[in-house]
């Protein structure tokens, strides 16, 4: 999204320290470009200032993604942390065969589909229902207070997150109180592990639905309102107005969330888990994340949870780049060029 | 346009009502049990929603010192180095990389989207952090979350939105970077810092993994870590660990923790909202 900016406003920068014009060469076209273009060590002279600003941010990406982007090459080693990773020895695919027959493997690549599968069923619409409420609402006062109260909980961290949703529906939560007091036995929400997805789920509506409705409340701004206007002419009451202008006019956005979704379809809320697996067990609430994190970190089992991880970011890495081949498929503007 | 059916008015001034108290009664309801006495508290059975005589005794034990004091101030402290060192560095990063012509600045700028298209893994990070000798110090909150790509992507942005009028002039008046950088573009984008800025003190504010992993030795922890362990865990808090002879109710004293937890957020909220509202973040997503 950026690379064309940057390539097309080259020759104006340093036009004033560049010659004038090349003098004809004979030596043919590479000498030719190599006159045109201000010699590195000059331009590595007026740039040094923008370079050392750059310094910083580069050498914590160098650091703290590259380098730990290579360390995944220990899911290819016996890693010992006493031996360090020179010292580990090389075995191959080990990990990855010894990883699929782990059956709790698969109940978390099991749990991680079945959250994601409602994520996109029940959370992806919360956001674009939302923001077709809001929109509809007249009272610019009204649709602002809302607005402030939905928005809020984004900001909030998944430990207080999971603290209020406690005191609601846990044990002692006052509308699970309410209800077990009143029939409905539906005893301890947060520690069941049969509804524990939709739990999870409903979190997340609750924490990220206000959020995402945003951009889909910017979108419905942009859509021009003599469409409204003529739509209404033609007899089209607010619900016909909504199907087939409202709609129609988010259609690229929802596409373009939709394909980023699929791209980041193994990310299920891992620190959510990770509060709440006490409460519900390992079963229940093993995802992808966690499995590295207690396997490795916890366990000590390196090796075999490095492959986990890498397993799961290639399959992430070849999702984002499908994802963005079908939305260009689909005509819309891809997330990345 | 014709006027709105009343059932449609209806209907939606009850789903308005729902989606209200359903986002606000669990915040009322964490306030209300943290100022409530014992015997409210016994009288409703857990939770209180409104306590006819607030007490702040709760707070007082918290902030008396103790786990809870000692937490907030790790939260505080990280938070406050933290935002500054994260917003410096991508200024400095976002304004060379806005810079046309620089020489590697295409490198650079792929370095730096490279990392939307993949995670590195929490082991491989670990191991990265270990390998620096960062674990158990809270320099392991700070370094390895220290940018986040979206953000330098969104003041780059910004700095591109500056007409290249005002820095030729800058430069034609013998402005080096560093003076055009601090006296030009730094002036004309304080509401984007502002914003950015607030997104890192929020993220660094409510950090609560990387804590629980680099940090072994528990006098260290965070505020969400403690927050964890005695509401989300639901620890008991002793008296010892807080300095005091006797305690409140507990449950007053676990809600008045989240409600700490949550005051630098509902502080930094409004500015949050004004400058968000305003399609800082939608504006790039478009471009």
């Amino acid at each position: 999204m950026t690379a064309s900016v940057s390539s097309s406003a080259r020759p104006g920068t340093s036009q004033h320290e560049a010659p004038p014009s090349a003098a004809p060469s004979p030596k043919g076209k590479r000498a030719q470009r190599k006159l045109g273009r201000v010699p590195l060590r000059h331009r590595l002279r007026r740039d040094w200032v923008l370079l050392a600003l750059c310094l910083p941010g580069v050498a914590y990406f160098g650091a703290f993604f590259y380098l730990p982007l290579l360390g995944n090459l220990i899911a290819f080693h016996d890693y010992q942390p006493f031996l360090g990773f020179k010292h580990s020895p090389y075995v191959g695919l080990q990990n990855f065969s010894a990883l699929v027959e782990q059956p709790e493997f698969w109940t978390a690549v099991y749990n991680t589909l079945e959250i994601t599968a409602l994520q996109l069923l029940l959370y992806f619409p919360a956001p674009i229902a939302l923001a077709l409420l809001l929109n509809s609402l007249v009272g610019q006062t009204l649709r602002r207070f809302v607005q402030t109260v939905v928005y809020l909980p984004h900001f909030l961290s998944w430990v207080v997150v999971v603290a209020m949703f406690k005191q609601v529906l846990g044990g002692t939560g006052t509308v699970s109180s309410f209800l077990n007091d009143h029939g409905v036995g539906v005893g301890n929400i947060m520690t069941n592990p049969d509804t524990f997805k939709l739990l999870v789920t409903s979190q997340m509506i609750w924490k990220d639905c206000g959020w995402g409705a945003i951009i889909f409340l910017a979108a419905m701004a942009s859509i021009d309102t003599a469409q409204y206007e003529s739509a209404a002419m033609d007899g089209a009451g607010p619900w016909r107005r909504m199907w087939h202008v409202t709609l129609p006019g988010i259609r690229p956005v929802i596409i373009m969330l939709l394909m980023l979704r699929l791209g980041d379809i193994l990310n299920v809320g891992f620190e959510q888990m990770l509060l709440q697996r006490e409460a519900v067990g390992a079963e229940a609430s093993e995802v992808l994340d966690t499995y590295v994190y207690f396997h490795g970190v916890v366990d000590g089992d390196w090796g075999m949870s490095t492959a986990a991880g890498l397993m799961k970011g290639v399959i992430g890495l070849v999702l984002i780049l499908a994802a963005n081949k079908l939305a260009h498929r689909f005509g819309e503007q891809g997330a990345y060029k | 346009m014709e006027r709105p059916s009343c059932y449609g008015q209806g209907a939606k001034a009850v789903v308005l009502v729902l989606i209200v108290v359903a986002v606000g009664y669990p915040f009322l309801l964490a306030l209300g049990t943290s100022l409530a006495g014992q015997e409210k508290l016994d009288a409703n059975g857990g939770y209180v929603l409104i306590p006819e005589h607030p007490t702040f005794e709760a707070y007082d034990v918290l902030l008396q010192g103790g786990v809870v004091t000692r937490a907030a101030m790790v939260s505080v402290v990280v938070t406050g180095v933290g935002t500054v060192l994260s917003v410096l560095c991508t200024i400095a990063l976002a304004y060379g990389l806005s810079r046309p012509g620089m020489v590697g600045g295409k490198p650079i700028l792929l370095l730096v989207l490279g990392t939307f298209l993949f995670t590195p893994g929490i082991i491989p990070t670990y191991l990265v952090v270990q390998e620096f000798g960062m674990l158990d110090s809270y320099a392991s909150l700070v370094l390895p979350v220290l940018l986040n790509v979206f953000n330098v992507i969104v003041v780059r942005a910004f700095f591109q939105g500056i007409p290249t009028e005002l820095y030729e002039a800058a430069r034609l008046d013998g402005a080096g970077e560093l003076t055009i950088l601090c006296r030009i573009v730094l002036l004309l984008s304080k509401a984007v810092i502002a914003v950015v800025g607030l997104f890192y003190g929020v993220s660094y504010w409510n950090s609560f993994f990387n804590a629980l992993l680099f940090l072994n030795d528990s006098g260290k922890y965070p505020l969400q870590v403690v927050l964890r362990s005695y509401v989300v865990q639901g620890e008991s808090i002793n008296a010892n660990a807080m300095g005091v002879n006797q305690l409140p109710p507990s449950i007053s004293l676990q809600m008045a923790a989240l409600i700490l937890a949550l005051i630098p957020i509902l502080c930094v909220y409004p500015f949050l909202q004004k400058y968000f509202a305003k399609g800082v973040l939608t504006g790039v997503i478009k471009g």
